[in-house]
């Protein structure tokens, strides 16, 4: 088991013929995913990377059954390449790339909570159940199958998090990176509630970042509603208030969203936490019993 | 991206919000001119920086003969303004801003921002104005009203009109004040705004709602459809260094440490700077050289750090995920070759192609010291530097 892809995902990408698009489906196809088309608007008909490349979305729903959409468009064109998406009928999307306008993330993310549509970031690395389906542009062979569940704002922290967990021989049910923009099409608490229920998931680690309050909301959820025990790790503990540090939700704007604030309320609901970054899989050990 | 007073305000003229006369000016002469043209006996003179706090710092002046005006932009052109919110250097004031005075009955504040929390933008208003309005929301949150922009509708009317009512407006004011709501949400989502702010609203001895600060920042992802608003930058406003690691993709944030670090990834790099903390460092910045890390964009980072004369070690910290580490190895060698390091370069790979790039460390012949992990990086960093337990 796993939470939101596994073995018999059927999954399309949009950008499919571009240099990313090309690139990451070679990976992902590699890997055994179960890449069945793609999406370039005037190439249809064609075929690219032995699979059929379609003009629309809903035309490669209807051919391919597929249920998932990974986006590798440029930032510009990605609202209309995520609409399109939810408008197909796409139940899982994962959106990859970085830059897009916030103000079109507030009305793609109207539409995604009206629908019920699930979108994975935008600028993520994307999600991976190890051995089965790799969906975005993480390192496959850091990945183990496993029982930890990985839920991280950043990209490669999230590497780090994983590489920690296969070097214990812990593995991992499930890695989810939902990205480190203001307005993410998933959150912590969707993805904690997904880890809770799936039997393969015995333990949680929680990557956050300062800005926001994603794990504010996080540690309230883990309170009331979480049994399995929860590692997190926090970044940018050194991070000045006023800057970003990278990422477009990375700030610390109005003295909230301090990295000290979301360690306290992580705590305070019986998170086990690491100030380094080095010690997230001994802390899994730790909380778990397991060697 | 920030913009100026003045450039915010003329945008405050298009869309319609009440904003009083003025210009910008650079020179004293102009600044006299500029009193001259708008007329009156009273003036506001007000440099032009991209920081709050000016008043509070002498930025900003009432004067009320010409003399005065004359004053107030010898003493501050060419000058540079220490706020609460700059750095011990200050802001550059190339401009300074001559305003017509207006007369203050009340000092409201109007601001609005995307809320992450609700995902909708959301304006937020206070009697409370002309104070900081962080200060009055931890303190006493009740004292602001809000009120959320549905996607599909837009700002509407009604929901200004209420917000003027609970901020005992009056009369005429209603109206005046539901406009301003209306345009100024009109404003922010036609210009791709992550935040506006008019602090204070003001009402004022006549009786009218009137918008007399003004500061517009604009979301830096949106500005390729925003070609009047991008032209408004002002890089002199702008950390060099910054703005030069800007130019090759990297993201690059000056801090006042002696470890430059060097990372891949916007969370890696924090939790690089937190691990230099932790063992005892002090990080000199923060540094994201992106996914798509060229060995040009590699080198260029390298030189960025090290025009920072306070650094005494760097850290590299890659997880190679989509960038290989043997093109960052490339491009440190290169910059290493180009520009003569004489501090101790610490290098940790992980991820794609880790041991070919350390392989061409080696091979280099070049003073690099590679880490095993992690804790030895940070440990050998703060090391380097003569700190640390």
């Amino acid at each position: 088991m796993s939470i939101l892809v596994n073995r018999d995902t059927r999954v399309i990408c949009q950008g499919f013929t571009g240099s990313q698009g090309t690139l990451h489906s070679e990976q992902a196809i590699a890997y055994g995913t179960q890449l069945v088309g793609g999406v370039t608007p005037g190439k249809g008909g064609s075929t690219h990377l032995d699979r059929p490349v379609f003009d629309t979305v809903a035309e490669a729903v209807a051919e391919t059954e597929a249920t998932a959409s990974v986006i590798y468009v440029p930032a510009r064109f990605c609202k209309d390449s995520i609409l399109e998406a939810i408008d197909a009928g796409i139940e899982l999307i994962v959106c990859i790339t970085e830059g897009i306008p916030t103000l079109d993330m507030l009305i793609v993310k109207d539409r995604l909570d009206t629908l019920g549509t699930r979108l994975i970031g935008p600028n993520c690395p994307g999600v991976i159940t190890p051995g089965e389906c790799k969906i975005g542009i993480m390192p496959g062979d850091i990945h183990l199958p496993g029982k930890v569940g990985v839920v991280s704002r950043s990209g490669t922290l999230t590497y780090e998090a994983v590489k920690q967990t296969t070097d214990k021989g812990f593995g991992q049910s499930t890695c989810v990176g939902i990205g480190g923009d203001p307005i993410p099409g998933t959150h912590f608490t969707d993805v904690l509630a997904g880890f809770e229920t799936d039997p393969a998931t015995e333990a949680i680690v929680l990557v956050g970042e300062i800005g926001g309050t994603a794990e504010e909301e996080a540690a309230a959820f883990i309170a009331d509603d979480v049994t399995k025990p929860v590692v997190a790790y926090i970044a940018g503990v050194t991070a000045p208030a006023g800057k970003r540090m990278g990422h477009a939700g990375a700030i610390i704007a109005g003295g909230k969203g301090t990295a000290a604030e979301k360690y306290e309320a992580l705590e305070g609901a019986g998170v086990k936490t690491v100030k380094s970054l080095a010690e997230i899989g001994d802390a899994i050990g730790e909380v778990t019993g397991w060697d | 991206m920030n913009l100026h007073e003045y450039q915010s305000k003329a945008l405050f003229r298009d869309f319609g919000l009440p904003v009083s006369q003025g210009k910008a000016v650079d020179t004293p002469g102009d600044a006299v001119e500029a009193a001259k043209e708008l007329g009156g006996g009273k003036w506001v003179c007000k440099v032009q920086v991209h920081a709050g706090g000016r008043g509070k710092a002498g930025g900003v002046r009432l004067v009320d003969d010409l003399d005065g005006v004359r004053d107030f932009a010898t003493e501050w052109l060419g000058k540079r303004l220490v706020t609460v919110q700059t750095d011990a250097e200050g802001q550059p004031v190339a401009k300074i801003f001559v305003e017509e005075a207006a007369t203050i009955d009340r000092e409201l504040y109007l601001g609005a921002v995307v809320d992450r929390a609700s995902r909708r933008v959301v304006v937020m208003a206070s009697t409370e104005g002309g104070v900081e309005i962080e200060q009055v929301a931890a303190e006493t949150p009740e004292k602001i009203l809000r009120a959320a922009i549905d996607p599909a509708t837009g700002p509407q009317p009604f929901q200004g009109r209420r917000i003027a009512f609970s901020l005992d407006l009056e009369g005429k004011q209603v109206n005046q004040f539901a406009s301003v709501f209306v345009n100024l949400v009109r404003l922010f989502q036609d210009l791709d705004c992550s935040l506006v702010e008019i602090n204070p609203l003001v009402v004022t001895g006549d009786g009218d709602v009137h918008c007399l600060d003004a500061k517009v920042n604009i979301d830096n992802n949106a500005l390729y459809r925003q070609p009047a608003v991008a032209a408004l930058r002002d890089p002199t406003q702008e950390d060099e260094r910054e703005a030069q690691a800007d130019e090759f993709g990297l993201n690059y944030v000056a801090l006042d440490g002696n470890i430059g670090c060097m990372v891949n990834g916007a969370g890696l790099a924090m939790g690089t700077m937190d691990l230099v903390k932790l063992h005892g460092g002090n990080p000199a910045n923060f540094l994201d050289v992106g996914g798509g890390a060229t060995e040009e964009a590699v080198a260029e980072a390298f030189k960025i750090i090290l025009s920072d004369d306070a650094v005494k070690a760097v850290l590299i910290n890659i997880f190679g995920g989509i960038v290989s580490c043997k093109v960052i190895a490339e491009g440190i060698i290169a910059a290493v070759r180009q520009v003569g390091v004489e501090v101790p370069v610490i290098v940790r790979f992980e991820g794609n192609n880790a041991a070919a790039g350390l392989a061409a460390l080696e091979e280099s012949g070049l003073a690099i010291a590679t880490a095993t992990s992690l804790e030895d990086a940070a440990t050998k960093a703060v090391a380097a530097v003569g700190g640390g337990p």
